[in-house]
Parts: structure tokens; C-alpha cells; sequence
């Protein structure tokens, strides 16, 4: 395998254990604040969260490229903060890749969250619990699997990510020149052997992961709503 | 020292609001009952915190504010203990892990021990169980030990008996009269079943449609003609006895009611125990003389104290025995024939039946 193979590996990987543990942190929340809440704005808010699963990864590369390039207010507070270019660069990757996957945390961990009877909440907090204890104490040890899924759907769908990488990081070996990335560039150059190897990779990789969720538990995956 | 002082206005579940200004008692048990929808659970859950009432409603207990104003404290900071229907163990710990949840959030020290809990509610053998596995009477135990953990000065209780066939609800009802006697904690008991109320209430609170109807002891309530509770079919006194003798070769228990004798069916508790009796109205029935030679068992001297006032076809009575009281339901007819009149001297027959409720009290 050659280095630029094994860079693009590594840099894939650690894009995805980033923006895997930011989506925790952040759809945690999200998600909870999401089944705990009816109406237009929860609606609305479910609505944007799951639009990555239906646009054309393009479009939404599109929209944070503008949004990204050094001329924007958010690229201006970015080269003030970091003195480095936003655009075509590896935190560019993480959040496009942030939103790109955020409905594949969300929607497993909302799933699991509503099938929290409230009467056990209202019973910790009879008990003398917080909510914040209630959560920790309550949900989260009823929902535990359901992190394991979301963690890895999260991880596995960044690895997959092409589309938005290719708009807003370009394809720069060692900075944005993920998985994807170099095996498109491999099939362009006409490199099959190359290819296979990294395409193959990805399907064994792909299909491994998913067996092990779905043989976990075959109605966790994807969220179904009830 | 006053108890639950409460002024609330809060939308229930259902088409009913609760409005509702009432003190209830610093002790014993309080029953509150009423036909669904008529603001019980309503009423625990404004007590308990989870729910919160309109502006201008107010929840005071042992003098200290719950809610007042803007002020609200939230149920985890309440001394308060719930016991609800369906008992909401946690799925994820064992009985004993229940029990600990409780403890490891208790305020302070307490008296109430996980032995002693484990004792009174006998747990020892569920403890590593989880809750999937326990009978519905045992989660209930469970449940009521774990309230009893958080060391609550105040234990409200929703129905804990509903889900419990009778000879478990009857277990539950003796476990929860002795502990309302060895730990003085006060009580809020929601329940539309008389006969429950009956056995375990010192103080009755009747809700209907979200209004209070009508709220006082629970003896004094249930022997009054004008309280609502005689007002229906079910009208009923409840007389206090205590075992004297059991008389296995007739299945029977003899109490004493105010020397004199009532035969009920065999009760398991020793002998010198009191024990409430519940005698239906419709079961009482008077007669001028002492009547020789009759299959009914329970005849006692009353005196007639009281006739409710009405015109429809069957009336109440009032007849004090010694102490106590009994309410008898007759036709508007025989009333007239006996020519009966306050002051008069009567023979109560009180039909078996009504004191042979199968199965009711084999507690142990």
C-alpha cells in the first residue's frame, strides 16, 4: 500500500472519530431536546436535521463553500481566530461532515429517547433526582446501545462521505484527500489495481459493521419512528 | 401542627379542571376518593410536583412553601414518596439496585433502614430479581419500599392496588396499614374502591368533576345520612371491633363490637386485634322485636337516631350501637307500617352476606 494510500487512511479515520465524538456531544442534546418536544418548531428543527439524508451531498457542499470561502463573515472570524484559511481545509472537512452525518445520530438516538416511559422519569424524579441525573441515571443506561449505533452509523457514513468533501476540501493528499477522494482519483488516473484495493476495503469495511449492528438489533437501526 | 395546606387550579387529564381548597391531616392515612376523572391523580401530582398548577395556587406542607407565587419546588427537592399504579421500577436495576437508587438520593439519615424495609415488606428473596421478573404484587412491594427509602415526610399513593388481584391488594392494603402505624408517615391514598378506603382510611377526602364534595373522618363520613357517600347505592358504616374468638369449624371469626357479638368470615389476624368492619346499608334490615329462631346470625340492639329526610321509595336510617353507628336502607313503606320514630328501641339484622366477603381477608 503506498504512503499517500495509508495517508488518506489515516486521515479519513481521523475524521471521522472527530466529527463521530462532536456529533455525540452535540446530537446528544439535540436529539433529546427533539423527542421531549411536539409543533412547528420541533418539526421544523427535525426537518433540517434530516435534510443531509435526502439533498444531493453536492448542494449542501455547495452552500458551506460559500459559506467557507475567506470572504464571509464566518471565514473572516475564522482567519482571525486561527490565522489559516477556512476554505479546502481538514476543520472545513469536519463541519461539513458534522452536518453531512447529523441525522445519523440524531434519528437513532431520538428513537431511543422517546421510548423512555416519562412515568420513570417522573419517578427518579420523585426519587430525588435531578434532571440531569435523571439522564445520566435513567436514559442513558436504557439507551446505551442506542449510542453504539448512532456512534458507528456516524463514523461509518463520514468514511462514505464524497460528494461534500470533494466541494469544499478539493483534494489536497494529507490535508482533505480522504478515502473517497483518493480512490476517485485512482479510477481517473486509470489505476484499477489501486482501486480495487481501496474499494474493496470499503465494502468489507461497510458490510462488516453493519452486520454487527444489525445482528445487535435489528429495529434500532435507522431510527424508525414509532 | 397543620398537615397539607392546598389551594389548586390545574387542568387534568381528561374534561375536568381541579379546583380544589382543603387542608388534609399531619397524619394517618387520607383517603381520597372518587370516580375517574375527578382530579385524584391530578390532585397527587400537583402535591408531588409533577405537575404544575395555574398561577395563584398554592401547595404548603409542615409550614414550608412548594409552591407560592412565581415559587415552585421541584418534585426532587419535595419530601415526598410516590407510589404509582404501575409501580415504574426501573428496568435497567435489580430490585435491589431499585431500592439503592433511592437511597443514594436520600436528604439525610433516616430511620428507615434498607433491613428494616427488607423486613417489613419481606424483599429479602426478590432482591436480585429484575423487575421483568417480579408478579405485579411483588413490583408494587418494591415499588413502596423504594418510596419509603427517599425518606419522605409525606408518601402519596395512586392506586397501588389497582393492577393486584384481590388476595395481593389485600396483602398490599396489611402491609401499608402497618407501616402507617410503626412509622407515624402521613399518608395521601387515591383509590375508587370503597371497600379499600373503608379498611385503611382515618380521613376521607371526596373528589368529584375536580371539586371537593365533601371531606372529614372517615367513620364520621361514611355514618352521616347527608354525606355523599350515603347518598348511593353503596352507602355504608363502618364499625370498629375487635377479634374475640375464631371458630374454625364454622369458617367464622366472632368480633366484639361494643359487647356485643358480629360473626364475619374467618380473619387471619390474632385475636384482641381491631379490626374494621364495613357493613352495607342495603344488608341492614330492623325489626321491632328480637326475632327467635332466625338463620340471620348478626342481630344487635340499636337504637334508632336518625331517619333521612326524602320521598323516594327506600330510606336511610341511623342506629347508634353504644358508641358506634349503623346505617340500615328500608322501604319509605315499612317505615310507615313499623310506624318508626327517633328514640326507638330495635333489633339490627344484618344479612351474612354482606360480612362474608369471599377471600377479602386472608391477608397473610
Amino acid at each position: 500500500m503506498s504512503a499517500s494510500e495509508l495517508d488518506a487512511i489515516s486521515l479519513t479515520v481521523a475524521l471521522a472519530s472527530i466529527t463521530t465524538v462532536i456529533l455525540l456531544v452535540l446530537g446528544t442534546p439535540l436529539a433529546w431536546w427533539l423527542s421531549r418536544h411536539r409543533g412547528n418548531v420541533a418539526a421544523l428543527v427535525e426537518a433540517v436535521v434530516a435534510m443531509p439524508l435526502i439533498l444531493p451531498p453536492t448542494v449542501l457542499g455547495f452552500y458551506l463553500l460559500l459559506l467557507f470561502a475567506p470572504d464571509t463573515a464566518l471565514g473572516q472570524l475564522w482567519q482571525q481566530l486561527t490565522g489559516t484559511r477556512l476554505a479546502f481545509s481538514f476543520s472545513a472537512l469536519v463541519i461539513g461532515s458534522v452536518i453531512y452525518s447529523l441525522p445519523f445520530v440524531v434519528q437513532p438516538l431520538q428513537s431511543a429517547f422517546q421510548r423512555i416511559p416519562e412515568g420513570l422519569l417522573q419517578a427518579s424524579a420523585t426519587l430525588g433526582a435531578n434532571p440531569f441525573d435523571q439522564f445520566r441515571s435513567v436514559v442513558l443506561p436504557l439507551t446505551r446501545r442506542s449510542f453504539v449505533t448512532a456512534a458507528s452509523l456516524g463514523f461509518a457514513h463520514t468514511v462514505g462521505e464524497f460528494g461534500v468533501v470533494l466541494m469544499i476540501g478539493g483534494n489536497i493528499p494529507g490535508e482533505t484527500q480522504v478515502l473517497s477522494i483518493a480512490l476517485y482519483d485512482q479510477v481517473e488516473s486509470l489505476q484499477f489495481a489501486e482501486a480495487h484495493r481501496l474499494a474493496g476495503g470499503l465494502v468489507l469495511f461497510s458490510l462488516a459493521l453493519l452486520f454487527w449492528l444489525y445482528r445487535r438489533d435489528r429495529q434500532l437501526l435507522w431510527g424508525v419512528r414509532a | 401542627m397543620s398537615g397539607l395546606a392546598l389551594r389548586l387550579d390545574c387542568p387534568g387529564d381528561q374534561d375536568f379542571r381541579l379546583q380544589l381548597e382543603c387542608e388534609l391531616p399531619d397524619r394517618g392515612i387520607t383517603a381520597v376518593y372518587g370516580p375517574s376523572a375527578s382530579g385524584k391523580s391530578t390532585l397527587l401530582d400537583c402535591i408531588a410536583g409533577l405537575r404544575r398548577p395555574d398561577a395563584g395556587s398554592r401547595v404548603c406542607f409542615r409550614g414550608e412553601q412548594w409552591q407560592l407565587g412565581k415559587q415552585f419546588t421541584p418534585p426532587w427537592q419535595r419530601a415526598i414518596g410516590y407510589v404509582f399504579q404501575d409501580a415504574r421500577l426501573f428496568p435497567h436495576l435489580s430490585a435491589r439496585g431499585n431500592l439503592e437508587y433511592a437511597l443514594a438520593r436520600r436528604p439525610g439519615e433516616s430511620a428507615i433502614t434498607l433491613e428494616k424495609v427488607t423486613r417489613w415488606l419481606e424483599l429479602e428473596p426478590l432482591f436480585d430479581q429484575p423487575p421483568a421478573t417480579l408478579s405485579a404484587g411483588q413490583k408494587q412491594r418494591v415499588a413502596i419500599a423504594r418510596a419509603l427509602l427517599s425518606a419522605p415526610q409525606l408518601l402519596l399513593l395512586d392506586e397501588p392496588t389497582a393492577n393486584l388481584d384481590h388476595a395481593a391488594s389485600q396483602q398490599c392494603l396489611g402491609y401499608l396499614q402497618r407501616l402507617a402505624t410503626e412509622l407515624e408517615l402521613p399518608m395521601v391514598y387515591v383509590s375508587h374502591d370503597i371497600e379499600e378506603v373503608s379498611q385503611l382510611a382515618d380521613h376521607l377526602l371526596l373528589l368529584e368533576g375536580g371539586q371537593r364534595v365533601d371531606q372529614g373522618s372517615m367513620l364520621a363520613l361514611c355514618n352521616r345520612l347527608d354525606s355523599r357517600l350515603s347518598q348511593e347505592e353503596q352507602a355504608a358504616a363502618i364499625a370498629v371491633g375487635t377479634i374475640a374468638r375464631d371458630e374454625p369449624q364454622y369458617g367464622l371469626t366472632r368480633l366484639d363490637i361494643e359487647g356485643q357479638s358480629l360473626y364475619v368470615t374467618q380473619l387471619s389476624q390474632p385475636v384482641g386485634q381491631q379490626r374494621r368492619i364495613r357493613i352495607p346499608a342495603r344488608d341492614v334490615s330492623v325489626c321491632r322485636q328480637y326475632p327467635r329462631q332466625s338463620s340471620i346470625l348478626n342481630i344487635l340492639p340499636v337504637t334508632l337516631c336518625e331517619i333521612e329526610p326524602g320521598t323516594g321509595p327506600r330510606i336511610l336510617l341511623r342506629l347508634s350501637l353504644g358508641s358506634q353507628y349503623l346505617l340500615a336502607r328500608i322501604t319509605r313503606k315499612s317505615a310507615m307500617e313499623l310506624d318508626l320514630q327517633v328514640g326507638d328501641a330495635l333489633f339490627a339484622q344484618i344479612k351474612s352476606a354482606a360480612l362474608l366477603m369471599e377471600g377479602t381477608d386472608h391477608i397473610e
